[in-house]
């Protein structure tokens, strides 16, 4: 394939065989080893994962911990006395301890397991929420939030009387900072916001929002699940109230996240669900909660769910954050370039803060036929509206194509990506 | 084109998709229909006029995919002039040509052209794609403004969930 060298002097060559990028000593291929998927081939052909966005594939180390405890220590947890109960239970609260530094929170009363980043925010709207928002009260989001965001919100909203408030996006598809200060009133019970855009990739200015709603008494919930997996979170710096991601999007498994809280508003909130291990004590009269975070947990919890997901952590770590960072937006910006050159591609989302994700649309074709054409070529890329069907609708388009990339993607394999559009244009263009 | 790709976007496909037919409203038209496939945005209404069982004239409008745009296409040039019971029949025909494996049972209306839709079979997650125009004509025909959606329909979902 060749390269249009003069479309954006500024992006790198086609990548070379040593997989290298800008990410200085970050070793690509090694890192792909450890993904056993990754060697799978589809119709014949090596797979090109960039569906990271939606999931991410899991590396050996998630595999193993997951294994491990249920080969060796699983029981079930903070019940028995017995041997493997007491094994679990602190492999259980170790993989706490693990997310408590992955978010550099300060303390574990402030880390709740919960099953994703949907549960995360469900929690807060019907915890915080119900306790907080009365009729003629206001729920400030952007207009660029998930449906995960928005409905639970809307949940609320409904119920109390309140009024959900949407902070507008511009043309690059980042949130108008203005406008959103402007909505910020007395009636702004909580704000909540995503770190990075799913459906465009845009890294919001979080820690400028969160002070500027802390200045006038807000507490904000950020919606972590594109940030956990490439940026490096800490929660005290950025002085969020909650922020709340999903395991699955990280390298670890389904069906865990986690939900981070500070103590002062975990300990005045109501429980969420009620049942086992969220009590003291219960007598029919009377029910006492267990304390924090175990108010938030009830029932048997997803144990190797947990263990996995700071395995994960701890791979990602292992990686460096940072270098996970650069890596992935080298990708972005050598997939940036080379799709630059093809006529009739609009990128979706320009933001100047961006991350690891490029949606767009290709005048005449439709995504889904992009996306059968580029499956059949071993690329799997998400076609549709990205639960962000408010973000479709701003840009006007009823849906794009989007690459997403993770850690272990290299630039050879944006080359198959952008060989396979080629094929696109060819095929449909009239 | 690899083969198998060509199986499902045969030549006259990608034609009907790139030139569809009968793409326009209808002004003598007394029925019509919205579908809509909310997975992936597509939008197709199709404008019927009937005249006692008869198709008089067929359009259609919106957008999809090529695979959604030549069926509606297709389908609009092969019901006109048939009677309600032909093109319901037709409709079970194709739907059985792309559903199942061992193909449409013998007997009525004859697919004809639109048996280029068959490489439909093998991608599951597009058989939506070519049924959304026939089930919104079915919805004009049982009458009224009506609009259907492809999740209260058969089939798998063309995507779902997930961000």
């Amino acid at each position: 394939m060749s390269a249009p060298a003069s479309v954006r002097p500024a992006a790198p060559r086609p990548g070379g065989a040593t997989g290298a990028t800008g990410a200085a000593g970050y070793d690509v291929l090694r890192v792909r080893e450890d993904f056993p998927i990754l060697s799978r081939r589809v119709y014949g052909k090596p797979l090109v994962y960039l569906d990271n966005a939606a999931t991410t594939q899991k590396p050996r180390a998630v595999m193993d911990a997951v294994r491990s405890l249920y080969e060796n220590s699983y029981a079930n947890i903070h019940r028995g006395v017995h041997f493997l109960s007491v094994e679990s239970s602190e492999a259980y609260e170790k993989a706490r301890e693990t997310m408590k530094d992955f978010l550099h929170a300060g303390d574990t009363r402030e880390i709740v397991f919960v099953r994703g980043t949907t549960e995360g925010i469900n929690l807060v709207a019907q915890t915080y929420g119900r306790a907080n928002v009365r009729a003629g009260d206001e729920i400030l989001i952007s207009a660029l939030e998930h449906h995960s965001n928005i409905v639970p919100w809307q949940i609320l909203c409904e119920e109390k009387g309140a009024k959900l408030v949407v902070a507008p996006i511009n043309e690059r598809g980042e949130i108008r900072m203005d406008e959103l200060e402007r909505r910020l009133s007395g009636k702004t019970k909580i704000v909540a916001v995503s770190h990075v855009s799913n459906a465009l990739g845009t890294v919001n200015p979080v820690k400028s929002i969160i002070a500027l709603a802390h200045g006038r008494g807000v507490p904000v919930l950020v919606d972590g699940a594109q940030a956990a997996p490439r940026l490096s979170v800490d929660v005290r710096d950025l002085d969020c109230d909650f922020y709340t991601f999903s395991g699955h999007k990280m390298y670890g498994p389904t069906g865990v996240g986690i939900l981070y809280g500070k103590a002062e508003h975990l300990e005045a909130m109501p429980p969420y669900q009620g049942g086992g291990d969220m009590i003291s004590s219960v007598t029919f009269e009377k029910t006492t909660y267990n304390i924090l975070p175990y108010k938030f947990e009830a029932g048997t919890p997803n144990i190797a769910g947990g263990i996995g997901l700071a395995a994960a952590a701890d791979y990602m770590r292992s990686l460096g954050i940072e270098n996970i960072e650069a890596h992935e937006n080298d990708l972005l910006s050598y997939a940036t370039g080379r799709l630059s050159a093809i006529p009739g591609l609009r990128v979706i989302g320009t933001a100047r803060e961006k991350a690891a994700v490029l949606s767009f649309t290709l005048e005449g074709v439709h995504p889904h036929d992009v996306g059968t054409v580029l499956d059949r070529e071993g690329v799997a890329v998400r076609t549709g509206h990205h639960c962000a069907q408010p973000v479709m609708d701003f840009f006007q388009v009823p849906a794009t194509t989007r690459a997403s990339f993770g850690l272990y993607n290299t630039r050879e394999e944006v080359d198959v990506f952008f060989a396979g559009i080629q094929k696109v244009v060819e095929m449909f263009r009239p | 084109m690899s083969d198998d790709l060509r199986d499902l976007y045969q030549e006259q496909i990608l034609d009907h998709s790139k030139r569809p037919r009968n793409f326009r409203t209808l002004p003598t038209a007394n029925r019509s229909a919205e579908g809509y496939n909310p997975l992936c945005g597509d939008r197709e209404t199709v404008y019927l006029t009937l005249e006692g069982d008869v198709l008089k004239d067929v359009s259609f409008q919106g957008s999809g995919c090529a695979i959604s745009t030549a069926s509606a296409s297709m389908m609009t040039e092969r019901v006109k002039g048939m009677t309600r019971p032909q093109a319901e029949a037709l409709f079970e025909k194709f739907h059985d040509l792309i559903t199942s494996a061992s193909g449409p049972k013998p007997g009525g209306p004859g697919l004809e052209k639109l048996e280029v839709f068959s490489g439909v079979r093998e991608y599951p997650v597009r058989i939506k794609c070519a049924t959304l125009p026939w089930h919104t004509l079915k919805a004009a025909l049982a009458g009224g403004q009506e609009r259907v959606s492809t999740e209260l329909s058969e089939g798998p979902k063309a995507e779902s969930g997930g961000a």
